[in-house]
């Protein structure tokens, strides 16, 4: 028994101490001190109270994202679109509020609103080119980001262009009553920070204990038993994408009036690839999911501050956090590999 | 040359497919080796051709003991198999797949290669374009080229596994001929089927197989009824059944084609009322299943009327059928009934009328046990579905079916099940006869066909009989018109 | 006289540029038709150009630079192999989670490489084949890795069809069972083009920082991986198909620059969308029912397209064969 437990641990602690194992040989390569390096970036996520509100303030649109992605990974799906879908809620929100005046009480429900309709129109049509064009929905996901991007770039240096002219800073700056509330002077919103708990919470009843829920959970085991119980598969994966959208662009939304107060170049931030990370690192499981945006987040806001100090390239957390999620892959594979091995000795 | 196996006995978990089978075949001879579904014919020729090691026993070739790890060394032993489904690679052409996997040189030699193919098709009058795609082929085609293939690799024993299933009546004189002149050259030939005429016509000897065992052998000239009886065993007496006075048609099938890539049925007229029971005999892939699946909407009728309790459902959607009272209990039962990942809890959740949003999860806890308990499955709530053994998932099945059906359609419903649980589940399925359901289903076991139905039709190679009155009909009979013998076309 | 000179010259820089996209196509045919999708491919390809102009830049040898380049691809395909087949990983999976990986390493590593000028592959055109009209300052005014990739398309379709070892690819990629019945050993040569395929998208990697667009950056090949996985596809899974796929692609992202000018009032934007718009265009046109689109057009077009537009994947492709 005892042994069982301790080779459970043993198995769990693994991708993390490859992960470690993997960044000190790399940090070595790049002639810098591992050592120094992992404490600085210890250190960078307990620098100051800031630091944790920059850290609470990153973890909404990844935590809103995820949830997203859970709903898509339960029916089966690949959504790579995310970015697409994040963009599609930011560009929703950016015409807005240029469109619209209006007191903050009346205009930030709106950009709230206008964010998920934007995901869930995009999340929609990807669904649509994968039930009805047959396309791969990675296919159709990827090249729609970079259409997303390009939209963005084109919006930023055109029609929406600062007077003063064009540069990679974005559009101006939104009206006040645009900006979302934050908690005193740091960049966390109190009220993306509700969303996103709202989020993963109503995420989480929805898969556990609801009727999409659980047909959805079986589309994405068995979509051909799944239909001859009656199941409708292609409505349901429809409504999956748009659901994911819905939160994809409500994260979106909320990085143009909460963080940047403005629509800027990469709005997406690559956080929809890093939503994916996450959901694979949670083994699919919701109730993980927050600890691992909290990790991945802590990475995330600490890693400049290894640029500032020791002079590396920040991607150095975005590789931690990938180089964990190989590695919890492997293992699990070699675990169930090893356990197969051993049923069939026996 | 001579092949001997002795005491063959190969296990698959707890089923063994063969138990202790001996088998001897002369060279020279066409061997023909009978048996239903299930007897255990194509494991002992796997066993035999290198694709199955055996649990136990021995096979000797020439008096010569061998053993085999792959198909490819019992092809150097000259033993090859020729597959139901012939081991090719549709995508690719005639001549690549009999170039695939020679010995040579690395650069193709297209010439040598189509002017060998073309001397091995001469020989026994096949003919076969080197270019076409094999996936473009009819059945009798690829077996001519897989047998093409084999002789040109130098084999002295072929083993063809149901060979006359899906191939024209031309295509089968060819074969034939074909058979009788390699014998004469000295090769064994092993013929495994369950076509009486066939064996009858071809072959010199003949094995029967039954349940695993050797149920006996016999020489030509064959005596029809022994073999049948040995194939299909005695008949067991009746197991009683009240009778029922059908009630209105629910179910009228006019006319009706369906046509897939492989085999098609045509013009079927069918009739069935409320509270009848119609048992589809035959061999697997003669078009029951066909037929069944357009009585539920999961294939389309491409000529025909489909109509349920009056309504034109012909080509109508899946869920439409279930809407009007139909169920259809597959045979795969995880890969086209029930989520094999999701819990008993959870089919039944499923399974409820949804009112709201969220599951009810204590009335499913409640209906699971209940459902568990009147049909006894061996499980509780939250096993998952993979995780029951094939028994009781089929009661499973049959206890996710919706109360009140109008049309139920099952494929093989008691295959797997013991004699006590076959007898339960046809005590339910006669009690929702009593309700007005009408029952149609296909099955292998005579007995279950004639003790069971009201009426039977036979299904060969896409036809149906007339309907059969099962109080009519004797198992032997039952037996001959599957085997083929005196059935009109 | 000059604006003809002017065409040529365009063609010309296109073909070159679409080098490295043939490589890669060709690199990633070869292993999914043997079933494996390394879909790590974007990733690979900045890892791979980062490492071969790194390498060529401290060694001042593009060779040793082009085989770092390489083995580097061959690495991680090897890695999406042992976890597809050996620990039975999800191939999509995998290859999604190590092109992620692969791209924040290439920056990382990359960063002391930044806007350094270094080799490059030198101009060698070929004398005599340069002077034949038209043809001639297209195809032979080019460098080594130009003609290089001409000569890897070739060889990739003679393999693939006049060979035995290419017969063998091709029926572990459509039915693994069929080709195990012949004696093949499956899952060994899974691992061996997968590797080789790896190879060649290394290869494609060193080809672009080396060649096309000298130097490193931050994300530096611009998206170049997932073209590849699409021309693939539109390829049909056929060497001069892929190819072809490749030259369009390499037009289009190209037509920026070549159109800016013509129509100054069209954002730039539309032209660095535009490869993949016509990704999902082309997509939908090959992945959709070729029978229904057909029937949507003249009817002398159909048997000249339909040979075209149909290219069904490999029957096996992304999964797993138990072997013995």
């Amino acid at each position: 028994m005892r042994r069982e437990r301790l080779t459970k641990i043993g198995y769990g602690l693994a991708p993390v101490l490859l992960t470690l194992v993997l960044a000190c040989v790399i940090l070595l390569l790049a002639g810098a001190n591992p050592l120094r390096a992992l404490g600085e970036l210890f250190l960078g996520v307990f620098e100051s109270g800031r630091k944790v509100a920059d850290i609470a303030a990153a973890m909404v649109p990844l935590l809103l994202c995820a949830s997203g992605m859970l709903i898509t990974f339960a029916a089966g799906l690949w959504n790579i679109g995310v970015e697409g879908q994040m963009i599609a809620g930011a560009l929703m929100t950016t015409w807005v509020v240029r469109s619209v005046e209006a007191p903050a009480a009346l205009l930030l429900p709106l950009t709230i609103l206008a964010g998920m309709l934007g995901g869930a129109l995009w999340g929609l049509l990807i669904g649509a080119l994968r039930t009805y064009g047959r396309i791969n929905e990675i296919f159709a996901g990827l090249g729609l980001n970079y259409l997303g991007a390009a939209l963005t770039n084109y919006l930023i240096f055109g029609p929406w262009k600062p007077p003063d002219g064009a540069t990679m800073s974005g559009t101006e700056p939104f009206p006040q009553a645009a900006w979302m509330p934050t908690i005193g002077s740091t960049r966390a919103s109190w009220l993306g920070i509700l969303l996103a708990i709202g989020g993963i919470v109503v995420v989480y009843i929805l898969l556990r204990d609801s009727y999409w829920g659980l047909k959805l959970k079986a589309i994405g085991l068995n979509d051909r038993s799944a239909h001859r119980l009656g199941i409708d598969t292609r409505g349901n994966m429809l409504l999956a994408f748009m659901a994911c959208g819905l939160l994809a662009g409500l994260a979106g939304s909320l990085r143009t009036t909460a963080v940047y107060h403005r629509l800027i170049p990469s709005i997406s931030g690559g956080i929809g690839y890093l939503s994916q990370l996450v959901v694979l690192l949670s083994g699919l499981r919701a109730q993980i999911v927050p600890l691992v945006v909290f990790f991945f987040s802590a990475v995330q806001v600490a890693s400049p501050r290894l640029e500032l100090r020791m002079g590396l390239d920040s991607s150095i957390g975005g590789v931690l956090q990938s180089a964990m999620v190989l590695f919890f892959l492997l293992v699990r594979g070699f675990r169930r590999r090893i356990q197969a091995e051993q049923e069939v000795a026996e | 040359m001579n092949i001997q196996l002795a005491e063959i006995v190969k296990s698959f978990g707890t089923l063994r497919a063969n138990d202790g089978v001996s088998l001897s075949v002369a060279a020279g001879t066409i061997h023909g080796l009978l048996g239903e579904n299930g007897a255990g014919k194509t494991t002992l020729m796997k066993v035999l051709s290198g694709y199955q090691p055996c649990d136990s026993g021995t096979i000797r070739v020439d008096g010569r003991e061998v053993s085999f790890d792959s198909p490819e060394e019992a092809i150097a032993a000259g033993i090859g198999m020729l597959h139901q489904d012939p081991m090719d690679v549709p995508a690719l052409s005639v001549l690549e797949n009999f170039d695939l996997g020679r010995d040579g040189h690395q650069i193709l030699n297209r010439r040598r290669a189509r002017s060998e193919l073309a001397r091995h098709c001469r020989r026994f009058g096949f003919e076969l374009d080197p270019d076409a795609l094999v996936g473009s082929l009819t059945v009798g085609e690829r077996q001519q080229l897989e047998m093409v293939r084999l002789l040109a690799l130098g084999v002295r024993t072929i083993i063809l596994d149901e060979p006359t299933t899906g191939i024209s009546a031309p295509q089968k004189a060819l074969l034939f001929e074909t058979l009788r002149e390699l014998a004469q050259e000295g090769l064994s030939l092993i013929f495994v089927s369950h076509k009486l005429d066939d064996v009858e016509q071809l072959c010199s000897r003949a094995t029967v197989l039954r349940s695993g065992r050797v149920s006996g052998e016999a020489e030509a000239p064959f005596d029809a009824d022994k073999l049948v009886s040995l194939m299909f065993g005695q008949c067991l007496s009746e197991v009683g059944r009240s009778d029922i006075a059908p009630g209105e048609p629910v179910l009228a099938l006019d006319g009706v084609s369906v046509r897939s890539h492989r085999l098609q049925i045509s013009d079927i007229d069918l009739t069935v009322r409320a509270g009848e029971v119609v048992g589809l005999a035959g061999l697997e892939g003669s078009g029951q299943r066909m037929l069944m699946q357009a009585c539920a909407g999961l294939v389309h009728a491409h000529r025909g009327k489909v109509a349920l309790d009056g309504a034109d459902l012909t080509r109508a959607a899946y869920h439409r059928y279930l809407d009007a009272g139909v169920a259809y209990v597959p045979a795969a039962r995880l890969e086209e009934g029930m989520v094999g990942g999701l819990t008993i809890r959870e089919h039944v959740a499923l399974a409820q009328e949804p009112t709201g949003l969220m599951v009810r999860w204590t009335e499913a806890e409640t209906q699971a046990q209940g459902r568990i308990a009147s049909y006894r499955v061996v499980g509780r709530p939250e096993t998952y579905v993979a995780s029951l053994s094939g028994g009781n998932q089929q009661r499973l099945l049959l206890a996710l079916l919706p109360d009140h059906l109008k049309l139920l359609i099952l494929e093989h419903p008691t295959r797997g099940l013991d004699i006590e649980s076959t007898r339960w589940v046809w005590n339910r399925l006669h009690a929702r006869r009593q309700e007005g359901t009408a029952l149609l289903y296909t099955s292998t076991d005579l007995d279950e066909l004639v003790a069971h139905s009201d009426r039977i039709v036979v299904f060969s190679g896409g036809q149906m009989s007339a309907p059969v009155a099962a109080a009519d009909i004797t198992c032997e009979a039952l037996g001959y018109l599957i085997g083929g013998k005196g059935y009109e076309a | 006289m000059s604006d003809h000179s002017l065409l040529l010259d365009t063609i010309r820089s296109v073909l070159a540029a679409s080098a490295p996209l043939v490589f890669a196509g060709i690199g990633e045919t070869l292993s999914e038709r043997a079933g494996v999708i390394n879909l790590s491919l974007d990733g690979s390809i900045l890892l791979s150009a980062m490492a071969g102009f790194a390498v060529a830049y401290l060694s001042g040898s593009l060779i040793l630079g082009f085989g770092a380049a390489m083995l580097v691809g061959a690495l991680i395909a090897w890695l999406i192999a042992y976890a597809s087949i050996a620990l039975r990983l999800d191939q999509v999976a995998v290859g999604f989670v190590l092109t992620l990986l692969c791209a924040d390493l290439s920056s990382f590593v990359g960063q002391p490489f930044v806007r350094i000028p270094g080799p490059s592959v030198p101009h060698l055109p070929i004398p005599g084949l340069v002077d034949i009209p038209i043809l001639g300052p297209i195809l032979f005014d080019q460098d080594m890795v130009f003609y290089l990739s001409l000569l890897t398309v070739v060889g990739a379709w003679l393999f693939l069809n006049k060979t035995q070892a290419g017969l063998k690819l091709r029926a572990i990629g459509e039915r693994p069972e069929a080709a195990f019945a012949r004696g093949i050993n499956v899952n060994r040569l899974r691992y061996l083009y997968t590797i080789v395929g790896g190879a060649l998208v290394g290869f494609s990697g060193a080809a672009y920082s080396l060649s096309v667009k000298l130097g490193w950056s931050h994300r530096h090949t611009g998206g170049l991986g997932w073209i590849a996985l699409a021309i693939v596809i539109f390829g049909g899974w056929s060497p001069f198909r892929v190819a072809l796929g490749a030259y369009l692609f390499g037009l289009f992202k190209s037509l920026g620059s070549i159109l800016q000018p013509v129509w100054p009032q069209v954002p730039t934007q539309v032209f660095q969308a535009a490869p993949f718009a016509m990704m999902i265009v082309v997509l939908l046109l090959v992945s959709g029912d070729p029978d229904r689109l057909l029937y949507y057009l003249p009817k002398r077009l159909r048997p000249l397209l339909s040979g075209f537009l149909r290219g069904a994947p490999p029957a096996g492709l992304g999964q797993r064969f138990e072997q013995g």
